[in-house]
């Protein structure tokens, strides 16, 4: 392989030369600029093009064919990427637009929304590709677990993709107050109350993101800060550090069967055009379906925010409803510090936990993985809402067992039990089925999953005025 | 490496790179530093008006001062700032029910300040009251915190 490229490089620094002589000035520039064809006629064009063109070079010139499956990867990776790029194209445009300060930032949006040529369909865009690339980039995260795509060498990759997630999060965060509406205003000032928890340096860290104790001018500029330049400049680092680590794993990890040994030589094919043109229409369908979509439904808007009146209820963004959830049934410091950390522990070092087999490829393992992640998502589906259920009409450790501090009845109790109850789940499903550590490990991340999904849509559909379970269905 | 004077040397670009870094951080931190606004003392003594003004018994919000002065039924006053010590809503006064209820988390206060509901972990802050010549002032430059209500937290006249 790596002679091939480099046969590839060698004709390419010839061909140029060749005929450099002749050339007027005009076709010079041209071709010191596109050093080759720009459509190719063969295959050792197609490799040339990939090898010499400064963004498909993040590519690889062959890959094995397998790996090419729609179903295998979804190009969700893919899907991110055009995300993100959609977004800085319509962020760019509207940081012409958008004044950051509490007096004009409301109304600049108004103003992009009812006067700039388009203004509201570059909001729309820029709204819903932000809240898209949340739910890519979360399945994306799927893909990759479930393929068993972290096992080395891809180890450190997971770890840039978490860091990745992280950066989406934060870049959706921080750009929810920039509207300055009621909703931004609100979901902010609980986001960041949440901050005070946080052990010894609370109150400092909660000072420091709203720079002030309350949400104000100061907040709006840091925030801002955030959104349009640190956070996208990290994730561009980031991503092109993905890329990169995906190309020198020499591509995605090749699909096998549950019995099948990983191939040492996959057929291969050429990149150009076998993969390149499938991301292409994976790209145009998608823009085309942000843009209908943004067409169709509007981002929301509030009225302006209002200090002195929280809206009942005042909700977090949907991708932090979970925590929300949390917050209603644990004490602070554990539903919005501990518990998060603790999760993200776990997401960190699931590459590095030792794992009776190297199942890279493998879709769920085996046919006993599928099983008993069915069973663990049932389970969650099951238990999260008998709990909730539970703890909001009939447990009440704070009176049963007056004298203690509401941090342990509420908080440390509640999380050790629950943290048991985990262990004993990952403990009797694999003595049942006789699994191996993947198998129950898996099991173990489908039900903390499923878990965190029914939180999330709890807090987003079942609740109501004053954090109230409510029954949409019903009224 | 080790012992060489080029292990040396290497080691001295190592930690003056790291002093460079540390450097940058530390005014980061500064840059990033919440700045207190210099309010003067007009506006963050807040002048509610003379003792008569308010009943026994009765919650008056002060919007621009961002909190509410309530006169206890033996006549004494407290402010209390509106924000609920859970999470930072505004907590709004509910007179039919006589208490007040976050619209966030549904955390509840009475006319003290204290909890009546989870989740708010403690009493709600309050600002000092001073009253001079019948004249109620409210400081509002630092919200004190409180576990609970004590009596030693009430002004008379």
């Amino acid at each position: 392989m790596s002679k091939k490229m480099k046969g590839a490089e060698r004709t390419a620094e010839a061909e140029p030369a060749e005929s450099g002589e002749r050339q007027g000035v005009l076709s010079s520039v041209w071709h010191s600029i596109f050093r080759g064809p720009l459509f190719p006629h063969s295959d050792r064009d197609r490799k040339w093009i990939v090898v010499q063109n400064f963004l498909l070079h993040f590519r690889p010139v062959r890959l094995p064919e397998r790996s090419l499956r729609y179903t295998h990867t979804w190009g969700l990776g893919g899907m991110s990427l055009v995300l993100v790029l959609l977004l800085v194209a319509t962020g760019v445009l509207m940081m012409f637009v958008y004044q950051p300060s509490p007096e004009d930032a409301y109304g600049s949006i108004l103003a992009m929304r009812d006067e700039v040529l388009f203004g509201k369909l570059v909001r729309n865009v820029h709204h819903w590709s932000a809240n898209f690339l949340v739910i890519v980039a979360l399945l994306h995260l799927l893909r990759v677990y479930f393929t068993g795509a972290f096992h080395a060498p891809r180890q450190f990759n997971w770890i840039i993709g978490l860091s990745l997630l992280l950066c989406v999060l934060a870049s959706n965060f921080t750009g929810y107050l920039l509207p300055w509406d009621q909703l931004s205003y609100w979901a902010i000032t609980i986001s960041t109350g949440m901050i005070g928890y946080v052990p010894l340096a609370g109150e400092w860290l909660q000072g420091v993101a709203r720079g002030g104790s309350d949400i104000g001018s100061a907040t709006l500029i840091t925030f801002y800060t955030l959104h349009t330049t640190v956070v996208p400049v990290l994730i561009v680092v980031l991503m092109a550090f993905h890329f990169w680590r995906v190309r020198k794993a020499r591509g995605v990890v090749v699909p096998r069967g549950p019995d099948e040994e990983p191939e040492q030589h996959p057929e291969r094919v050429l990149a150009l055009p076998n993969l390149l043109l499938r991301e292409l229409a994976v790209a145009l369908v998608l823009v085309a379906f942000v843009l209908l979509f943004s067409v169709v439904f509007n981002a929301p808007l509030g009225d302006e925010a209002n200090p002195g009146m929280s809206p009942n209820p005042a909700k977090a963004p949907w991708y932090f409803m979970g925590i929300q959830e949390l917050l209603l049934h644990f004490h602070p410091f554990f539903a919005a510090v501990l518990i998060p950390l603790l999760i993200a522990g776990a997401l960190l070092a699931i590459p590095y936990l030792r794992y009776d087999s190297d199942a890279s490829g493998v879709l769920l393992l085996s046919h006993r993985g599928r099983r008993m992640a069915a069973i663990a998502a049932l389970t969650a589906v099951v238990v999260t809402p008998l709990l909730i259920v539970l703890d909001e009409f009939w447990l009440d450790a704070g009176t049963w067992l007056p004298g203690m501090p509401a941090v342990v009845s509420n908080g440390l109790l509640p999380t050790v039990v629950l943290a048991a109850a985990l262990a004993g789940f990952y403990v009797a499903l694999k003595r049942r089925y006789a699994a191996s550590n993947n198998e129950a490990i898996q099991a173990s991340f489908v039900l903390l999953l499923t878990a965190l999904a029914v939180l999330t849509a709890t807090g987003v559909w079942l609740r109501g005025s004053g954090m109230a379970l409510v029954w949409p269905w019903l009224s | 490496m080790t012992g060489s004077r080029r292990g040396f040397v290497w080691k001295i670009w190592l930690g003056l790179g790291g002093v460079a870094l540390a450097e940058y951080v530390w005014i980061a931190a500064d840059f990033l530093r919440p700045r207190t606004r210099t309010r003067g003392t007009d506006g963050a003594i807040v002048v509610a008006g003379s003792i008569e003004r308010f009943e026994p018994g009765s919650v008056t919000a002060f919007p621009a001062g961002k909190f509410y002065l309530v006169r206890l039924e033996d006549g004494g006053f407290i402010a209390l700032y509106r924000e609920c010590t859970h999470l930072g809503c505004t907590v709004p006064w509910i007179d039919d029910e006589g208490r007040f209820v976050c619209p966030c988390h549904a955390s509840a206060y009475d006319i003290r300040g204290n909890v009546l509901n989870p989740p708010a972990p403690r009493a709600l802050d309050l600002f000092p009251v001073r009253i001079e010549n019948g004249i109620v002032k409210v400081d509002t430059r630092r919200a004190v915190k409180r576990q609970a209500f004590e009596a030693a937290q009430v002004t008379y006249a």
